[in-house]
Protein backbone atom coordinates (compact mmCIF):
# COMPACT_ATOMS: atom_id res chain seq x y z
CA UNK A 1 0.00 0.00 0.00
CA UNK A 2 0.99 3.39 -1.01
CA UNK A 3 1.74 5.56 2.11
CA UNK A 4 -1.01 8.07 0.10
CA UNK A 5 -3.42 4.84 0.41
CA UNK A 6 -2.27 4.20 4.19
CA UNK A 7 -3.21 7.91 5.48
CA UNK A 8 -6.85 7.42 3.72
CA UNK A 9 -7.08 4.49 4.96
CA UNK A 10 -6.34 6.16 8.73
CA UNK A 11 -8.61 9.27 8.06
CA UNK A 12 -11.32 6.97 7.38
CA UNK A 13 -10.74 4.83 10.10
CA UNK A 14 -10.45 8.43 12.40
CA UNK A 15 -13.52 9.64 10.66
CA UNK A 16 -15.38 6.08 11.73
CA UNK A 17 -13.95 5.92 14.74
CA UNK A 18 -15.46 9.67 15.87
CA UNK A 19 -18.68 9.36 14.60
CA UNK A 20 -19.17 6.16 16.08
CA UNK A 21 -20.22 7.24 19.32
CA UNK A 22 -22.21 10.09 18.07
CA UNK A 23 -24.05 7.63 16.52
CA UNK A 24 -24.65 5.28 19.35
CA UNK A 25 -25.73 8.37 21.58
CA UNK A 26 -28.27 9.22 18.81
CA UNK A 27 -29.37 5.72 18.50
CA UNK A 28 -29.27 5.67 22.48
CA UNK A 29 -31.49 9.02 22.55
CA UNK A 30 -34.19 8.03 19.90
CA UNK A 31 -34.52 4.64 21.55
CA UNK A 32 -35.07 6.39 25.30
CA UNK A 33 -31.82 4.26 26.32
CA UNK A 34 -30.01 7.14 28.13
CA UNK A 35 -31.40 6.07 31.60
CA UNK A 36 -33.61 8.00 34.29
CA UNK A 37 -31.48 11.22 33.54
CA UNK A 38 -31.15 11.60 29.74
CA UNK A 39 -29.63 14.70 29.69
CA UNK A 40 -26.93 13.62 32.52
CA UNK A 41 -25.95 11.10 30.61
CA UNK A 42 -25.85 13.20 27.25
CA UNK A 43 -24.07 15.75 28.91
CA UNK A 44 -21.83 13.12 30.38
CA UNK A 45 -21.00 10.95 27.32
CA UNK A 46 -20.06 13.92 25.30
CA UNK A 47 -17.70 15.27 27.44
CA UNK A 48 -16.01 12.12 28.00
CA UNK A 49 -15.65 11.68 24.34
CA UNK A 50 -14.03 15.76 24.03
CA UNK A 51 -11.31 14.79 26.66
CA UNK A 52 -10.82 11.44 25.07
CA UNK A 53 -10.61 13.00 21.20
CA UNK A 54 -8.59 15.80 23.02
CA UNK A 55 -6.01 13.20 24.84
CA UNK A 56 -5.91 11.42 21.52
CA UNK A 57 -5.08 14.83 19.52
CA UNK A 58 -1.64 15.17 21.78
CA UNK A 59 -0.92 11.55 21.91
CA UNK A 60 -0.23 11.83 17.92
CA UNK A 61 3.07 13.49 18.16
CA UNK A 62 4.83 11.27 21.24
CA UNK A 63 3.19 8.59 19.07
CA UNK A 64 5.30 9.71 16.13
CA UNK A 65 8.38 10.53 17.84
CA UNK A 66 8.53 7.12 19.61
CA UNK A 67 7.27 5.08 16.59
CA UNK A 68 9.08 6.89 13.76
CA UNK A 69 6.05 7.08 11.61
CA UNK A 70 4.90 10.12 9.93
CA UNK A 71 1.66 9.85 9.24
CA UNK A 72 -0.01 10.19 12.94
CA UNK A 73 0.37 14.11 12.77
CA UNK A 74 -0.99 14.06 9.55
CA UNK A 75 -4.46 13.02 11.24
CA UNK A 76 -3.97 15.37 14.09
CA UNK A 77 -5.98 18.22 12.58
CA UNK A 78 -9.28 15.55 11.81
CA UNK A 79 -9.22 14.03 15.59
CA UNK A 80 -8.99 18.24 17.00
CA UNK A 81 -11.70 19.44 14.84
CA UNK A 82 -14.00 16.14 16.00
CA UNK A 83 -12.64 16.43 19.56
CA UNK A 84 -14.12 20.26 19.08
CA UNK A 85 -17.16 18.71 17.62
CA UNK A 86 -18.13 17.03 20.69
CA UNK A 87 -16.92 19.81 23.13
CA UNK A 88 -19.65 21.97 21.01
CA UNK A 89 -22.51 19.52 21.45
CA UNK A 90 -21.23 19.11 25.36
CA UNK A 91 -22.06 22.89 25.44
CA UNK A 92 -24.81 22.74 23.94
CA UNK A 93 -26.75 20.54 25.64
CA UNK A 94 -25.84 22.01 28.72
CA UNK A 95 -26.92 25.52 27.50
CA UNK A 96 -30.27 23.99 25.77
CA UNK A 97 -31.51 22.09 28.64
CA UNK A 98 -29.67 23.18 31.77
CA UNK A 99 -30.09 26.78 30.87
CA UNK A 100 -33.38 26.37 29.24
CA UNK A 101 -32.75 27.91 25.80
CA UNK A 102 -36.59 28.51 25.56
CA UNK A 103 -35.94 31.49 28.39
CA UNK A 104 -32.92 33.18 26.93
CA UNK A 105 -32.66 35.91 29.06
CA UNK A 106 -32.89 33.91 32.11
CA UNK A 107 -30.61 31.81 30.12
CA UNK A 108 -27.63 34.13 29.89
CA UNK A 109 -28.19 35.78 33.40
CA UNK A 110 -27.47 31.87 34.36
CA UNK A 111 -24.71 31.42 32.43
CA UNK A 112 -23.11 34.90 33.94
CA UNK A 113 -24.15 33.22 37.25
CA UNK A 114 -22.45 29.86 36.62
CA UNK A 115 -19.36 31.68 34.89
CA UNK A 116 -19.06 33.96 38.02
CA UNK A 117 -19.65 31.45 41.21
CA UNK A 118 -19.20 27.79 39.66
CA UNK A 119 -15.24 26.96 38.79
CA UNK A 120 -15.67 24.04 36.53
CA UNK A 121 -17.70 25.68 34.37
CA UNK A 122 -15.57 28.59 34.23
CA UNK A 123 -13.19 25.76 33.37
CA UNK A 124 -14.76 24.57 30.50
CA UNK A 125 -15.77 27.54 29.05
CA UNK A 126 -12.54 28.61 29.16
CA UNK A 127 -11.75 25.69 27.50
CA UNK A 128 -13.80 25.96 24.90
CA UNK A 129 -13.16 29.50 24.10
CA UNK A 130 -9.93 28.74 23.85
CA UNK A 131 -10.68 26.23 21.46
CA UNK A 132 -12.76 28.23 19.17
CA UNK A 133 -10.08 30.20 17.38
CA UNK A 134 -8.15 26.78 17.09
CA UNK A 135 -10.75 25.25 14.93
CA UNK A 136 -11.33 28.47 12.82
CA UNK A 137 -7.52 28.35 11.62
CA UNK A 138 -7.51 24.49 11.18
CA UNK A 139 -7.49 24.89 7.48
CA UNK A 140 -4.66 25.29 4.81
CA UNK A 141 -5.42 29.11 4.04
CA UNK A 142 -5.27 29.95 7.68
CA UNK A 143 -1.96 27.82 8.50
CA UNK A 144 -0.38 29.66 5.39
CA UNK A 145 -1.79 33.27 6.25
CA UNK A 146 -0.55 32.92 9.46
CA UNK A 147 3.16 31.00 9.02
CA UNK A 148 5.30 31.17 11.90
CA UNK A 149 2.47 32.49 14.43
CA UNK A 150 0.40 29.27 13.41
CA UNK A 151 2.39 27.10 15.75
CA UNK A 152 2.53 29.44 18.52
CA UNK A 153 -1.11 30.02 18.39
CA UNK A 154 -2.18 25.92 18.50
CA UNK A 155 -0.10 26.13 21.53
CA UNK A 156 -3.05 26.90 23.13
CA UNK A 157 -4.86 23.12 22.67
CA UNK A 158 -2.40 22.66 25.94
CA UNK A 159 -4.23 25.31 28.39
CA UNK A 160 -7.44 24.29 27.03
CA UNK A 161 -6.45 20.61 27.73
CA UNK A 162 -5.71 21.33 31.14
CA UNK A 163 -8.99 23.07 31.68
CA UNK A 164 -10.93 20.60 30.23
CA UNK A 165 -9.36 18.31 32.56
CA UNK A 166 -9.60 20.66 35.70
CA UNK A 167 -13.58 21.03 34.43
CA UNK A 168 -14.42 17.53 35.14
CA UNK A 169 -12.28 17.04 38.45
CA UNK A 170 -14.06 20.04 40.03
CA UNK A 171 -17.20 18.48 39.24
CA UNK A 172 -17.17 15.60 41.02
CA UNK A 173 -18.32 15.21 43.94
CA UNK A 174 -16.68 12.08 45.65
CA UNK A 175 -14.44 9.76 44.28
CA UNK A 176 -12.24 11.31 41.65
CA UNK A 177 -11.42 8.14 39.65
CA UNK A 178 -12.26 9.01 36.37
CA UNK A 179 -10.95 12.31 36.01
CA UNK A 180 -8.08 11.51 37.87
CA UNK A 181 -7.26 8.97 35.40
CA UNK A 182 -7.33 11.48 32.57
CA UNK A 183 -5.42 13.78 34.53
CA UNK A 184 -2.79 11.50 34.61
CA UNK A 185 -2.65 10.59 30.93
CA UNK A 186 -2.47 14.43 30.07
CA UNK A 187 0.31 14.83 32.45
CA UNK A 188 2.00 12.11 30.55
CA UNK A 189 1.83 13.83 27.29
CA UNK A 190 2.27 17.30 28.31
CA UNK A 191 5.60 16.21 30.58
CA UNK A 192 6.55 14.32 27.56
CA UNK A 193 6.76 17.77 25.62
CA UNK A 194 9.05 19.13 27.96
CA UNK A 195 12.82 20.02 27.04
CA UNK A 196 14.24 16.79 28.83
CA UNK A 197 16.76 16.13 25.59
CA UNK A 198 18.38 13.56 27.76
CA UNK A 199 15.57 11.45 29.11
CA UNK A 200 13.94 11.58 25.75
CA UNK A 201 16.92 10.83 24.11
CA UNK A 202 17.36 8.46 26.20
CA UNK A 203 13.86 6.47 25.51
CA UNK A 204 14.44 7.16 21.79
CA UNK A 205 17.93 5.45 21.75
CA UNK A 206 15.95 2.86 23.76
CA UNK A 207 13.68 1.72 21.14
CA UNK A 208 14.82 -0.81 17.98
CA UNK A 209 16.82 1.20 15.21
CA UNK A 210 14.27 1.94 12.36
CA UNK A 211 15.05 0.89 9.06
CA UNK A 212 17.64 3.96 8.05
CA UNK A 213 15.16 4.83 5.33
CA UNK A 214 15.22 8.84 4.13
CA UNK A 215 11.51 9.03 5.40
CA UNK A 216 13.10 8.34 9.01
CA UNK A 217 15.77 10.73 8.33
CA UNK A 218 12.97 14.13 8.78
CA UNK A 219 11.46 12.69 12.40
CA UNK A 220 14.68 13.17 14.20
CA UNK B 1 -39.15 33.17 50.00
CA UNK B 2 -41.62 30.77 48.62
CA UNK B 3 -44.25 30.86 50.59
CA UNK B 4 -46.87 27.37 49.66
CA UNK B 5 -49.87 26.45 51.35
CA UNK B 6 -49.61 23.27 52.84
CA UNK B 7 -50.20 20.63 50.35
CA UNK B 8 -53.60 19.25 51.79
CA UNK B 9 -54.49 17.77 48.51
CA UNK B 10 -57.93 15.66 47.92
CA UNK B 11 -56.61 12.31 47.20
CA UNK B 12 -57.68 11.27 43.90
CA UNK B 13 -57.57 7.67 44.09
CA UNK B 14 -55.58 7.65 39.95
CA UNK B 15 -52.99 9.69 42.31
CA UNK B 16 -52.32 6.77 44.51
CA UNK B 17 -51.75 3.58 42.87
CA UNK B 18 -53.03 2.16 39.38
CA UNK B 19 -55.95 0.22 39.74
CA UNK B 20 -54.22 -2.81 38.24
CA UNK B 21 -51.13 -2.60 40.51
CA UNK B 22 -53.29 -2.63 43.65
CA UNK B 23 -55.92 -5.21 42.43
CA UNK B 24 -52.80 -7.16 41.68
CA UNK B 25 -51.20 -6.94 45.25
CA UNK B 26 -54.78 -8.21 46.77
CA UNK B 27 -54.54 -11.13 44.30
CA UNK B 28 -51.04 -11.41 45.18
CA UNK B 29 -51.38 -11.41 48.71
CA UNK B 30 -54.78 -13.78 48.76
CA UNK B 31 -52.65 -16.27 47.09
CA UNK B 32 -49.55 -15.96 49.34
CA UNK B 33 -52.74 -16.10 52.13
CA UNK B 34 -50.78 -13.43 53.66
CA UNK B 35 -53.69 -10.68 53.37
CA UNK B 36 -53.99 -8.97 57.10
CA UNK B 37 -50.28 -10.14 57.86
CA UNK B 38 -50.05 -6.64 58.55
CA UNK B 39 -46.60 -6.84 56.90
CA UNK B 40 -45.27 -9.27 54.27
CA UNK B 41 -41.71 -8.89 54.34
CA UNK B 42 -41.16 -12.63 53.43
CA UNK B 43 -37.76 -13.31 52.51
CA UNK B 44 -37.07 -12.85 48.97
CA UNK B 45 -35.67 -16.41 48.03
CA UNK B 46 -38.94 -17.92 49.35
CA UNK B 47 -41.55 -15.26 47.59
CA UNK B 48 -42.77 -16.41 44.43
CA UNK B 49 -42.54 -14.09 41.78
CA UNK B 50 -46.34 -12.88 41.80
CA UNK B 51 -48.02 -13.56 38.43
CA UNK B 52 -47.57 -11.04 35.70
CA UNK B 53 -51.63 -8.53 35.80
CA UNK B 54 -53.54 -9.80 32.85
CA UNK B 55 -54.12 -5.80 31.41
CA UNK B 56 -52.41 -2.82 32.54
CA UNK B 57 -49.49 -3.61 34.35
CA UNK B 58 -48.45 -1.42 37.01
CA UNK B 59 -45.09 0.79 37.72
CA UNK B 60 -43.63 -2.62 39.87
CA UNK B 61 -45.85 -5.40 38.50
CA UNK B 62 -42.66 -6.77 36.79
CA UNK B 63 -40.61 -6.72 40.26
CA UNK B 64 -40.32 -10.03 42.05
CA UNK B 65 -40.91 -8.58 45.40
CA UNK B 66 -43.20 -9.15 47.85
CA UNK B 67 -46.39 -7.28 48.05
CA UNK B 68 -47.02 -4.86 51.01
CA UNK B 69 -50.36 -4.47 53.01
CA UNK B 70 -51.19 -0.66 52.79
CA UNK B 71 -53.17 0.80 55.70
CA UNK B 72 -53.57 4.46 54.16
CA UNK B 73 -52.23 6.45 51.62
CA UNK B 74 -51.25 10.02 51.52
CA UNK B 75 -50.20 12.32 48.18
CA UNK B 76 -47.95 14.66 49.92
CA UNK B 77 -46.19 15.46 46.62
CA UNK B 78 -48.43 18.33 46.08
CA UNK B 79 -50.52 15.73 43.03
CA UNK B 80 -47.41 15.49 41.09
CA UNK B 81 -47.14 12.11 38.71
CA UNK B 82 -44.93 9.57 41.02
CA UNK B 83 -41.15 8.94 39.00
CA UNK B 84 -41.23 5.13 37.24
CA UNK B 85 -40.44 2.07 38.92
CA UNK B 86 -37.53 1.72 36.81
CA UNK B 87 -36.08 4.79 36.77
CA UNK B 88 -36.54 4.66 41.05
CA UNK B 89 -34.57 1.56 40.81
CA UNK B 90 -32.40 2.15 38.47
CA UNK B 91 -30.83 5.70 39.57
CA UNK B 92 -29.71 5.27 42.69
CA UNK B 93 -27.10 7.36 45.09
CA UNK B 94 -25.66 4.37 47.11
CA UNK B 95 -22.30 4.47 47.12
CA UNK B 96 -21.47 1.36 49.41
CA UNK B 97 -22.50 -0.35 45.58
CA UNK B 98 -20.70 1.69 43.83
CA UNK B 99 -20.22 5.42 42.66
CA UNK B 100 -22.12 5.39 39.54
CA UNK B 101 -26.12 6.22 39.63
CA UNK B 102 -26.71 2.55 37.38
CA UNK B 103 -24.18 0.48 39.47
CA UNK B 104 -26.64 0.37 42.62
CA UNK B 105 -29.06 -1.37 40.53
CA UNK B 106 -26.33 -4.01 39.25
CA UNK B 107 -24.26 -4.84 42.36
CA UNK B 108 -27.15 -4.59 45.43
CA UNK B 109 -28.00 -8.25 44.70
CA UNK B 110 -25.33 -9.29 47.36
CA UNK B 111 -27.21 -7.46 49.93
CA UNK B 112 -29.03 -10.08 52.60
CA UNK B 113 -31.77 -8.01 53.86
CA UNK B 114 -33.06 -10.69 55.77
CA UNK B 115 -32.72 -11.74 58.49
CA UNK B 116 -31.92 -8.35 59.41
CA UNK B 117 -31.74 -7.08 63.18
CA UNK B 118 -32.03 -2.91 63.95
CA UNK B 119 -29.78 -1.94 67.79
CA UNK B 120 -31.29 1.14 69.26
CA UNK B 121 -29.52 2.47 72.04
CA UNK B 122 -28.26 5.60 73.61
CA UNK B 123 -30.06 8.11 75.56
CA UNK B 124 -33.38 6.34 75.41
CA UNK B 125 -35.27 4.13 78.53
CA UNK B 126 -35.75 0.91 76.44
CA UNK B 127 -32.79 0.16 74.27
CA UNK B 128 -33.52 -3.09 72.41
CA UNK B 129 -32.01 -5.21 69.31
CA UNK B 130 -34.71 -6.14 67.23
CA UNK B 131 -35.39 -7.69 64.27
CA UNK B 132 -36.77 -5.99 61.55
CA UNK B 133 -40.47 -7.77 61.75
CA UNK B 134 -40.40 -6.98 65.23
CA UNK B 135 -39.66 -2.90 64.72
CA UNK B 136 -42.18 -3.00 62.12
CA UNK B 137 -44.83 -4.84 63.03
CA UNK B 138 -46.85 -2.91 65.83
CA UNK B 139 -47.43 0.15 63.20
CA UNK B 140 -49.49 -0.29 60.46
CA UNK B 141 -47.96 0.54 56.84
CA UNK B 142 -48.52 3.42 55.22
CA UNK B 143 -47.70 4.94 51.40
CA UNK B 144 -46.81 7.94 51.29
CA UNK B 145 -46.15 9.48 48.01
CA UNK B 146 -43.20 12.40 48.60
CA UNK B 147 -40.88 14.21 46.40
CA UNK B 148 -37.05 13.16 46.78
CA UNK B 149 -35.22 16.31 46.18
CA UNK B 150 -30.76 15.29 45.64
CA UNK B 151 -28.13 17.51 46.74
CA UNK B 152 -27.10 17.16 43.23
CA UNK B 153 -30.28 19.08 41.71
CA UNK B 154 -32.02 16.34 40.26
CA UNK B 155 -35.52 14.77 41.48
CA UNK B 156 -38.29 12.28 41.78
CA UNK B 157 -41.38 11.54 43.29
CA UNK B 158 -41.78 8.57 44.94
CA UNK B 159 -44.32 6.56 46.75
CA UNK B 160 -42.76 5.00 49.79
CA UNK B 161 -43.93 2.40 52.26
CA UNK B 162 -43.27 2.49 55.81
CA UNK B 163 -44.33 3.89 59.65
CA UNK B 164 -44.07 7.44 60.91
CA UNK B 165 -40.26 7.82 62.19
CA UNK B 166 -41.50 8.98 65.50
CA UNK B 167 -44.08 6.38 66.45
CA UNK B 168 -41.30 3.90 65.63
CA UNK B 169 -38.88 5.99 67.82
CA UNK B 170 -41.29 6.33 70.86
CA UNK B 171 -41.59 3.11 71.24
CA UNK B 172 -37.57 3.05 72.76
CA UNK B 173 -38.76 6.13 75.20
CA UNK B 174 -36.14 8.58 74.22
CA UNK B 175 -34.97 10.34 77.68
CA UNK B 176 -34.78 14.13 78.58
CA UNK B 177 -31.22 13.73 77.24
CA UNK B 178 -32.40 12.43 73.90
CA UNK B 179 -31.77 15.86 71.46
CA UNK B 180 -30.52 14.27 68.24
CA UNK B 181 -31.01 10.81 66.75
CA UNK B 182 -28.34 9.38 64.49
CA UNK B 183 -28.78 6.62 61.58
CA UNK B 184 -26.20 3.73 60.97
CA UNK B 185 -26.14 2.01 57.87
CA UNK B 186 -24.73 -1.16 57.04
CA UNK B 187 -21.32 -1.44 56.32
CA UNK B 188 -20.31 -5.47 55.75
CA UNK B 189 -17.80 -5.70 53.13
CA UNK B 190 -18.39 -9.13 52.34
CA UNK B 191 -21.88 -7.81 51.31
CA UNK B 192 -20.84 -4.64 50.05
CA UNK B 193 -17.36 -5.49 48.51
CA UNK B 194 -17.24 -1.91 47.16
CA UNK B 195 -16.66 -0.35 50.48
CA UNK B 196 -13.36 -1.31 50.24
CA UNK B 197 -12.57 1.34 47.96
CA UNK B 198 -13.14 3.62 50.94
CA UNK B 199 -14.60 6.28 48.48
CA UNK B 200 -16.96 7.79 52.02
CA UNK B 201 -15.39 6.57 55.45
CA UNK B 202 -17.98 3.68 56.65
CA UNK B 203 -20.25 2.98 57.88
CA UNK B 204 -22.73 5.91 56.83
CA UNK B 205 -23.86 8.06 59.68
CA UNK B 206 -26.71 10.83 59.63
CA UNK B 207 -28.49 12.32 62.26
CA UNK B 208 -31.43 14.09 62.88
CA UNK B 209 -32.68 16.50 65.52
CA UNK B 210 -35.29 14.92 68.01
CA UNK B 211 -37.35 17.47 67.07
CA UNK B 212 -37.41 16.62 63.27
CA UNK B 213 -37.46 13.04 63.65
CA UNK B 214 -40.91 13.62 65.37
CA UNK B 215 -41.96 15.84 62.78
CA UNK B 216 -45.13 13.82 61.46
CA UNK B 217 -43.59 13.87 57.64
CA UNK B 218 -39.93 12.05 59.39
CA UNK B 219 -40.40 8.64 57.81
CA UNK B 220 -39.46 4.78 58.05
CA UNK B 221 -39.35 3.49 54.71
CA UNK B 222 -39.43 -0.69 54.28
CA UNK B 223 -41.23 -0.66 50.67
CA UNK B 224 -41.97 1.12 47.58
CA UNK B 225 -44.67 1.34 45.18
CA UNK B 226 -46.51 -1.17 47.44
CA UNK B 227 -43.59 -3.53 47.45
CA UNK B 228 -40.58 -4.56 49.58
CA UNK B 229 -37.84 -2.12 49.35
CA UNK B 230 -35.59 -3.07 46.59
CA UNK B 231 -32.03 -3.87 47.71
CA UNK B 232 -30.62 -0.94 45.58
CA UNK B 233 -33.20 1.94 47.31
CA UNK B 234 -31.74 0.83 50.93
CA UNK B 235 -33.40 -2.48 52.21
CA UNK B 236 -34.83 -3.50 54.12
CA UNK B 237 -35.10 -0.55 56.32
CA UNK B 238 -34.09 3.13 55.23
CA UNK B 239 -35.04 7.10 56.03
CA UNK B 240 -36.77 9.43 54.44
CA UNK B 241 -37.34 12.99 55.51
CA UNK B 242 -38.71 14.88 52.72
CA UNK B 243 -37.51 18.52 53.45
CA UNK B 244 -34.22 17.55 53.02
CA UNK B 245 -31.84 16.39 50.62
CA UNK B 246 -31.67 12.64 49.56
CA UNK B 247 -28.05 12.36 51.15
CA UNK B 248 -29.77 12.97 54.68
CA UNK B 249 -32.08 9.22 54.52
CA UNK B 250 -29.73 6.90 55.68
CA UNK B 251 -30.33 3.60 53.72
CA UNK B 252 -29.86 -0.10 55.67
CA UNK B 253 -30.17 0.62 58.23
CA UNK B 254 -28.90 -1.43 61.77
CA UNK B 255 -28.28 0.92 64.52
CA UNK B 256 -30.69 3.90 65.80
CA UNK B 257 -28.85 5.64 68.46
CA UNK B 258 -30.20 8.69 70.85
CA UNK B 259 -27.40 11.41 71.60
CA UNK B 260 -27.74 14.46 73.65
CA UNK B 261 -24.66 16.16 71.11
CA UNK B 262 -24.81 16.62 67.63
CA UNK B 263 -23.50 13.72 66.02
CA UNK B 264 -21.42 12.77 63.32
CA UNK B 265 -23.15 12.68 60.06
CA UNK B 266 -20.96 10.99 56.58
CA UNK B 267 -21.06 13.73 54.01
CA UNK B 268 -20.81 16.53 57.00
CA UNK B 269 -17.61 14.87 58.39
CA UNK B 270 -15.79 15.09 54.82
CA UNK B 271 -16.90 17.94 53.29
CA UNK B 272 -18.45 19.98 55.73
CA UNK B 273 -18.61 23.40 53.37
CA UNK B 274 -20.81 21.71 50.98
CA UNK B 275 -23.04 19.26 53.04
CA UNK B 276 -24.09 20.98 56.32
CA UNK B 277 -25.78 18.83 59.66
CA UNK B 278 -29.43 19.75 58.06
CA UNK B 279 -29.63 19.27 54.57
CA UNK B 280 -32.56 21.04 54.33
CA UNK B 281 -33.90 21.46 50.78
CA UNK B 282 -33.06 25.10 49.78
CA UNK B 283 -33.10 27.28 47.01
CA UNK B 284 -31.28 29.91 48.12
CA UNK B 285 -28.51 28.31 49.22
CA UNK B 286 -26.67 27.24 46.64
CA UNK B 287 -24.14 23.91 47.26
CA UNK B 288 -20.55 25.49 46.04
CA UNK B 289 -19.86 23.86 43.39
CA UNK B 290 -23.85 24.33 41.92
CA UNK B 291 -26.93 26.13 42.10
CA UNK B 292 -29.42 24.45 43.87
CA UNK B 293 -32.35 27.04 42.86
CA UNK B 294 -33.71 24.37 40.52
CA UNK B 295 -33.66 20.93 39.90
CA UNK B 296 -34.38 18.34 36.97
CA UNK B 297 -37.27 15.98 37.59
CA UNK B 298 -36.51 12.62 36.27
CA UNK B 299 -38.47 12.45 33.12
CA UNK B 300 -39.04 16.07 32.62
CA UNK B 301 -36.25 17.51 29.84
CA UNK B 302 -36.18 21.03 31.63
CA UNK B 303 -35.76 22.35 35.21
CA UNK B 304 -37.73 23.67 37.14
CA UNK B 305 -37.35 25.92 40.36
CA UNK B 306 -36.57 23.95 43.59
CA UNK B 307 -39.15 24.68 46.61
CA UNK B 308 -37.84 25.72 49.72
CA UNK B 309 -38.31 22.83 52.02
CA UNK B 310 -39.02 20.74 49.11
CA UNK B 311 -42.61 22.06 49.43
CA UNK B 312 -42.96 20.85 52.85
CA UNK B 313 -43.85 24.52 54.23
CA UNK B 314 -45.04 22.77 57.45
CA UNK B 315 -41.87 21.89 58.78
CA UNK B 316 -40.55 25.47 58.59
CA UNK B 317 -41.47 25.99 62.31
CA UNK B 318 -38.48 23.47 63.42
CA UNK B 319 -35.83 26.55 62.00
CA UNK B 320 -37.93 29.28 63.35
CA UNK B 321 -35.39 32.06 64.42
CA UNK B 322 -32.53 29.75 63.08
CA UNK B 323 -30.19 31.32 60.17
CA UNK B 324 -30.28 28.85 57.42
CA UNK B 325 -27.31 29.97 55.41
CA UNK B 326 -25.35 29.57 58.34
CA UNK B 327 -26.90 26.06 59.25
CA UNK B 328 -27.48 24.60 55.61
Amino acid sequence: MSPAARLRLARGLVWIGCLTPLALLVGRTLNGGLGANPIEYLERALGDWSLRLLLLGLALSPLRSLSGWTWPLKLRRTIGLWAYAYVCLHFAVYIVFDLNILEPARAVAQLAEDLVKRLYITAGFAAWLLLLPLAVTSTDGWQRRLKRNWKTLHRLIYPAAVLGVLHYLWLVKKDASDPLLYAAILAILLLWRWPWPKVRGAILRARPAPPATPRDQTLR
Amino acid sequence: MLIRVSPQHPIKPSEITAEAVHADRRQFLARMGLAGAGLALAGCSEAKPPVPPAAGAGPAATSALPALEVGKTSALAGGEKPSSYEDITHYNNYYEFGTDKSDPARNAATLRPRPWTVLIDGECDAPGQLDLDALIKPHALEERIYRLRCVEAWSMVIPWVGVPLADLLKRFKPNSKAKFVQFFSLADAEQMPMIRRGVLPYPYREGLRIDEAMHPLAFMVVGLYGKVLPNQNGAPIRLMAPWKYGFKAAKSIVRIRFTETQPETTWNAIGAAEYGFYGNVNPEVDHPRWSQASERRLGELFRKPTLMFNGYPEVAPLYAGMDLRRYY
